[in-house]
């Protein structure tokens, strides 16, 4: 017990970024370094062979064909897969120099620090007030509450429309504006990792358009990754793009990295054949 | 090991959780899993405490007390033939009326006959009958029904006394009546498991009755009713059930009377009627008699209810096909 | 659509004609259904009347305020029964409420698929088909019997009986009804299970829960049979003994109802008329709070 409190409280606590593999092209520092061999649900392989260490302060992107496991790997970030009946993991992450699936760690603590925004947006039913203040009060946050949501809601683009309605439903805004709200929600609480699921994918373009400009602005502090299916979208934010693709040849569908490099690299001179024909929208 | 120039700043939020929050969840947790597990333990715990107070006299009466005709708590001597007899009777009567009126009413609330408006206001109305307490229609029952009752039960008696339903008079409580309100409360539950049975029937059927040129009532008949069937079988043995529980009408109007005739303007018994009219007054061994009858109901109320619900699992399973 | 014509031929007529016989049966035949579903409702009508002229007779605040008179007296009230039907389902309450919902959070949230899941709802779906009597003779056998008298406890036990499955299954449904996306919303954020629980589903499907919460309570309050042998009567007010027995509505109505006084035949008529109330403004109230518009 003791171990697992030290354990959890070093998670949020260690100030120094440890490093395992150095990652290829390293720029700065690894945050997370995350090795998948292999992604089980159940008895089906879902992912293997995925190597992404994602670099701090800088928007790593997963890119690929539908059913490739990029949510998959990203869920894994921060144990989101636990409540899926079935997942198992082989291989390791490693956050801030710590395995996050090693034994004595609270899945709960990790996700403190790794914030999710997801597809489809998802406010609780309650104020747009209490949605940001969600995660404060979960962390039983001692400061000025009001200071925090601003910013956070500022953060997300989103206080000019709602300002004067922090009171009424967050379920009553816009498909858009739901979006904004979560990714408020989830920066309300500065998470060191902010992992993004498509989140763009039932916004429009314009809405899309801020969601952007809001991620560059936000890997000034922390850092991201994002799943898309928007390559534009990748090459417009990423610094660093992971293309996944899926193997049928054993007869299942397996995921697997094909390459992760810079994303002007990837998109300016891919290596390999898949990534070509993919970027060139061969397969679509 | 890489420099850590580039530190990310520190985080000011974020935290892992406090120990009273990690210690909540887990007590949390095993709470939610006691009093899950606790339900399990009332039924268990009532199936127990009735056989634990039934068992002496199950010893002492064995099964002639199922077949014994004699209720008497000076003498020791327990039997509740009639009871059981009158529990059927009643409960036959009561589900043929609501059998009827009740598959109607649910034909008349799926079948489009009405306004979606008027739909609603009677759906609702159906409801209503179920939320009014048994024993306000025990009231309604001896001072309203029985007199409304009496003289065409009288014209009955004088005009047929040989035929075994009419040979008595009405005097007051008896099976009649009993049955009749026993029937408007088990009505709603009828009209509503076999109104979502009917609603279940994929739409395309009736349409392909209609498209060959089928009126309405030729597709509830060909189709609708068919194809609901064990739905609505199912809604007959779940209201059965209900009948066969339904205490408070029975206690109020049956007659308490401890013999069974197949008269239905007699006075009768059921065993849910024994127990309330017996039990505020018992002696220790009629307790235990009590406990007894009160198994035997548990018993045939459990199995009733058993099969009426595997019935309506069979009846949706089936109907799977046909989405 | 054209007029019936009274000369219809079957065969290439298309115009409706009742002298058609298969349109003439469907026509009577829907006349017959729509007929007898009016006169299914002829027994409520008739019920909410007789409450509403004999109950109302007697309406007056000294009905409220003074106590069931003897046999053969006049005046009185039934001021003792109300107050009690409120206490024993208040007693209900506190041990029926936290046992269903605690049930239905674990049902919803942690049972999935378990074998002890599903014995639970087995066992839910067994006590609401079970007699209401049953409840009474299993708060009988427990408490009547152990503690050698009829009490107010004993009815509050038998009538927790009955609520406790129908608080746990609809709370269950409603639990159920809160969108995964919002739990994972809240567990993504690094909150507990128990911290996702209280703080985002049970707030959302509050409205449903509190459906069933008030259900059972108008169930509760409406039941006689348990109470018979379990509550029994009194004719004083409560005096915060829950070991001695206590009056009811319900009671009340049943001791009444065969009385040759026909003072007490009308005070059983007020306590339906009240008892009937009590009972749907739990029921229309359930039904507004469900019916509030909601969107997830
Ligand atoms: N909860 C789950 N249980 C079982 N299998 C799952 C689950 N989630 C995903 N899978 C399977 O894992 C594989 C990868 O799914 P994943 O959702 O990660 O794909 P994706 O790349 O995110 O696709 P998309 O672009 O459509 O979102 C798929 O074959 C999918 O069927
Ligand atoms: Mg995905």
């Amino acid at each position: 017990m003791n171990a697992d409190m030290s354990t959890q409280a070093s998670l949020a606590a260690a100030p120094e970024v440890a490093t395992g593999a150095p990652a290829p092209a390293a720029a700065g520092p690894v945050l997370m370094d995350c090795r998948v061999e292999h992604i089980f649900y159940g008895s089906f392989l879902a992912v293997r062979n995925a190597e992404v260490p994602i670099i701090a302060n800088e928007i790593t992107a997963f890119i690929g064909p539908s059913g490739c496991g990029k949510s998959t790997v990203l869920r894994s970030l921060n144990r989101m897969n636990d409540f899926v009946p079935g997942f198992r993991m082989e291989g390791h992450v490693h956050y801030r120099g710590q395995d996050i699936y090693a034994p004595g760690v609270d899945p709960v603590a990790v996700r403190r620090s790794i914030g999710m925004v997801f597809q489809q947006p998802n406010p609780f039913a309650t104020s747009i007030y209490n949605n940001v203040a969600f995660g404060l009060k979960l962390n039983r946050f001692k400061g000025d509450y009001a200071e925090r949501i601003e910013k956070a809601l500022r953060g997300a683009a989103l206080w000019d429309e709602v300002k004067d309605k922090l009171n009424s439903s967050g379920l009553a805004l816009s498909g858009g504006q739901q979006q904004r709200l979560c990714i408020a929600r989830a920066i309300a609480v500065e998470p060191d990792l902010l992992l993004m699921d498509e989140p763009c994918s039932a916004l429009d373009p314009i809405a899309t358009r801020r969601v952007e400009e809001l991620m560059l602005e936000l890997k000034q502090t922390y850092t991201i990754a994002i799943v898309t299916h928007n390559l534009q979208q990748a090459q417009r934010v990423a610094d660093r793009t992971a293309f996944f693709f899926v193997d049928t040849s054993a007869g299942g569908r397996t995921g697997y990295l094909i390459e992760y490099r810079p994303t002007q690299e990837l998109f300016g001179d891919p290596k390999e054949e898949q990534t070509r024909a993919y970027i060139r929208g061969d397969f679509s | 090991m890489t420099p850590s120039a580039a530190t990310p700043p520190r985080l000011p939020v974020a935290r892992p959780p406090t120990a009273w929050q990690t210690g909540a969840n887990v007590v949390f947790r095993g709470l939610t899993h006691a009093f899950g597990g606790a339900v399990v333990v009332l039924l268990a715990g009532i199936v127990f405490e009735v056989l634990r107070h039934a068992s002496p006299a199950v010893s002492k009466y064995g099964a002639g007390f199922v077949s014994g005709s004699v209720w008497d708590a000076n003498r020791n001597e327990f039997g509740i033939l009639p009871e059981i007899g009158g529990t059927l009777y009643t409960s036959f009567w009561a589900l043929l009326l609501a059998g009827f009126l009740g598959v109607t009413l649910a034909l008349v609330l799926s079948q489009g006959f009405l306004h979606r408006r008027y739909e609603v206001v009677m759906k609702n109305v159906v409801e209503l009958l179920a939320a009014i307490p048994s024993v306000v229609y025990g009231l309604w029952g001896i001072f309203v029904l029985v007199p409304l009752l009496r003289p065409g039960a009288a014209w009955l008696n004088d005009h047929f006394p040989n035929f075994p339903l009419f040979a008595t008079r009405l005097s007051g409580p008896g099976i009649l009546p009993a049955s009749l309100v026993l029937a408007i409360m088990i009505l709603p539950t009828v009209t509503a498991v076999s109104r979502e049975a009917m609603a279940a029937v994929p739409p395309r059927l009736a349409a392909a009755a209609y498209g060959l040129g089928a009126t309405r009532w030729e597709v509830i008949f060909r189709v609708t009713l068919p194809t609901a069937s064990g739905g609505i079988f199912g809604a007959l043995v779940l209201g059965l059930g209900r009948a066969f529980g339904e205490t408070m009408a029975l206690a109020m109007l049956a007659g308490n009377a401890p013999n069974f005739s197949w008269s239905l303007f007699s006075p009768g018994n059921t065993l849910a009627a024994l127990l309330a009219n017996h039990f505020p007054e018992a002696g220790e061994f009629e307790v235990g008699a009590l406990m007894y009858a009160a198994l035997v109901l548990l018993l045939i109320t459990l199995a009733v209810n058993v099969v009426g619900s595997l019935i309506m699992v069979r009846a949706t399973a089936g109907l799977r096909g046909l989405r | 659509m054209a007029p019936p014509t009274t000369a219809g031929r079957a065969g290439n007529n298309l115009h409706l004609s009742l002298g058609n016989s298969r349109t003439l049966l469907d026509r009577v035949l829907t006349l017959l259904a729509i007929g007898l579903s009016l006169f299914a409702l002829f027994p409520l009508l008739s019920v909410l009347y007789m409450l509403l002229v004999r109950g109302g007779e007697l309406l007056s605040p000294s009905l409220f305020t003074e106590l069931t008179p003897g046999a053969g007296m006049e005046g009185g009230g039934i001021g003792n029964a109300v107050l009690g039907t409120l206490i024993v389902v208040l007693i209900a309450s506190v041990l029926s409420l936290p046992l269903g919902l605690l049930a239905a959070i674990y049902l919803a949230e942690y049972a999935g698929e378990s074998k002890l899941g599903t014995l639970v709802r087995f066992a839910g779906k067994v006590l609401t088909g079970m007699p209401s009597i049953l409840a009474g003779v299993f708060a009988y056998a427990l408490v009547v019997v152990t503690m050698g008298s009829f009490s107010a406890l004993a009815g509050g036990v038998a009538m927790s009986v009955l609520m406790v499955p129908t608080v746990m299954l609809t709370a269950e449904q409603a639990l159920r009804a809160v969108p995964e996306k919002m739990r994972m919303a809240a567990l993504g954020m690094g909150a507990t299970r128990m911290e996702t629980t209280l703080r985002v589903v049970v707030p959302t499907a509050l409205p449903g829960i509190l459906t069933g919460v008030m259900l059972a309570l108008a169930r509760a309050a409406g039941e006689t049979a348990p109470l018979l042998f379990t509550a029994l009567f009194s004719d004083y007010w409560f005096e915060g003994r829950l070991g001695s027995p206590i009056a009811s509505l319900a009671v009340l109505i049943y001791n009444f109802s065969g009385s040759p006084f026909p003072h007490l035949v009308k005070l059983a008529w007020a306590a339906s008329l009240i008892l009937v109330f009590l009972v749907l403004v739990l029921n229309v109230g359930a039904q507004l709070i469900i019916r509030r518009p909601q969107e997830f």
